[in-house]
């Protein structure tokens, strides 16, 4: 009697592990998606807060990835136990912030415990030698294989071809000859196989969907460890990363501003956990203060306010400072009348 | 015919999915849930993922930025 064979795909919502998964469905396998979330995914965060976003279509391409193929995708919370990925990579960080071969040891890991849990016999990734700097080369995707654990249950259909043959193909679970032989950074052989498949519309990012490739976004991060005096991070902080302006005066506070008003929205939601302050006099951002500023620092950053607003040219704004309890005062300021030193800008 | 509320305010994709895919598997074929949110992205990917998983979306309203989606739970979760 034939058993139905079950892989699990890592699906990141990119075209590679769309094609992976098709290509080991295609073979008679039953295929699921699962999709970790470690808080540095770019897709829909930044869309979701910016007014001006708005009209942009939203959608959470790995969903979207899922439905094409018409398989189930298993989204897979991991904030928590991705923080000592980031803050300890045992092999190092990529160009920034980015420990992209543990994260891939990492998620195969999670999806070798989630196959054990779920009785699925192997892990599908849509890796292909030679595309990625730090975790797909010939020598590291090894690395991967070995140190998740999953070892030869870990099948990468694009390039499987240019590997040794995994337990799948050794036990005929899946013909190693309709597996590809993909390598390198082009993306040719994918489009084709997209076009033969009849995928038009699929999800191109650059660099990867992970906001710790941006070279802005990891120098925030580090400003925030600097800052903290250590290297650990709650899902609030990276998350406000992404948000407003980030202008720091001095090593013990910062102001993030709002640029727009779905920002400040946004902002508003934070208003307990950091003193806030806005003009009330005209028209202008809310700015949270991060950090310890005294009272000459909060002055400060009322001016930086007051800037920031429609009283930027008036003799004097008055500005609402709102404590973490609740507690308001209104103090009035002379707009801070220069050009902010660029190094106050993270 | 039970009814459940999801408060998802303030979360931001995919984690309004995520707290929905956890709920939804505490609960009963036939019970409904109701999902608030705050990112409008929810109007697109909690649709497509109750499509995905077999599960029905009986109403979708926005409005004073918020977003709801009633949802029934299917057979298999």
């Amino acid at each position: 009697m034939n058993i139905q064979r079950k892989a699990v795909a890592l699906i990141s919502g990119g075209l590679d592990s769309m094609l992976a998964a098709k290509t080991v469905m295609d073979q008679g396998i039953h295929v699921e998606g699962i999709n970790f979330f470690t808080g540095f995914c770019v897709e829909g965060h930044t869309h979701a807060i910016r007014e001006k976003d708005r009209a942009k279509p939203k959608r959470n391409n790995s969903l979207w990835v899922a439905e094409q193929l018409g398989i189930k995708l298993h989204i897979v919370d991991v904030i928590e136990e991705y923080k000592n990925v980031l803050i300890n990579p045992k092999h190092g960080y990529g160009a920034h912030l980015n420990p992209c071969l543990d994260c891939k040891i990492f998620m195969v890991n999670k999806a070798r415990q989630w196959i054990a849990e779920n009785g699925f016999d192997f892990i599908i990734t849509g890796e292909v030698i030679g595309q990625r700097p730090m975790s797909q080369r010939k020598d590291t995707m090894p690395v991967v294989a070995r140190e998740s654990g999953a070892d030869d249950l870990l099948l990468r259909p694009l390039c499987a071809k240019n590997l040794a043959p995994t337990l799948p193909e050794r036990e005929g679970w899946v013909d190693r000859e309709k597996l590809h032989d993909f390598s390198g950074r082009s993306r040719k052989p994918q489009m084709e196989m997209a076009a033969r498949y009849g995928f038009r519309e699929y999800s191109q990012p650059a660099g990867g969907c992970c906001f710790l490739t941006d070279k802005n976004y990891s120098a925030k991060l580090t400003d925030l460890w600097q800052a903290h005096g250590h290297k650990d991070y709650e899902l609030d902080d990276v998350m406000l990363l992404k948000v407003g302006r980030h202008i720091r005066p001095a090593p013990h506070f910062k102001l993030i501003v709002a640029r727009e008003e779905g920002e400040g929205r946004f902002l508003q939601g934070y208003r307990k956990e950091f003193v806030s302050m806005a003009a009330t006099s005209h028209n202008g951002p809310l700015v949270l203060i991060d950090g310890t500023p005294s009272a000459e620092d909060l002055y400060l950053a009322a001016g930086i306010t007051a800037r920031y607003g429609q009283g930027r040219k008036a003799e004097q704004v008055d500005v609402k400072i709102t404590d973490k309890d609740g507690a308001e005062r209104t103090i009035q300021v002379k707009p801070f009348a220069k050009e902010l030193p660029q190094e106050w800008y993270l | 015919m039970t009814r459940e509320i999801l408060n998802a305010r303030r979360l931001l994709c995919p984690l309004p999915v995520i707290r929905t895919q956890n709920k939804i598997k505490e609960m009963r074929p036939g019970a409904r849930l109701e999902v608030i949110c705050t990112d409008p992205g929810v109007m697109q990917d909690i649709p497509a993922w109750c499509r995905i998983h077999g599960h029905t979306v009986l109403e979708t309203r926005s409005g004073d930025h918020e977003y709801v989606i009633v949802i029934e739970v299917g057979g298999a979760v």
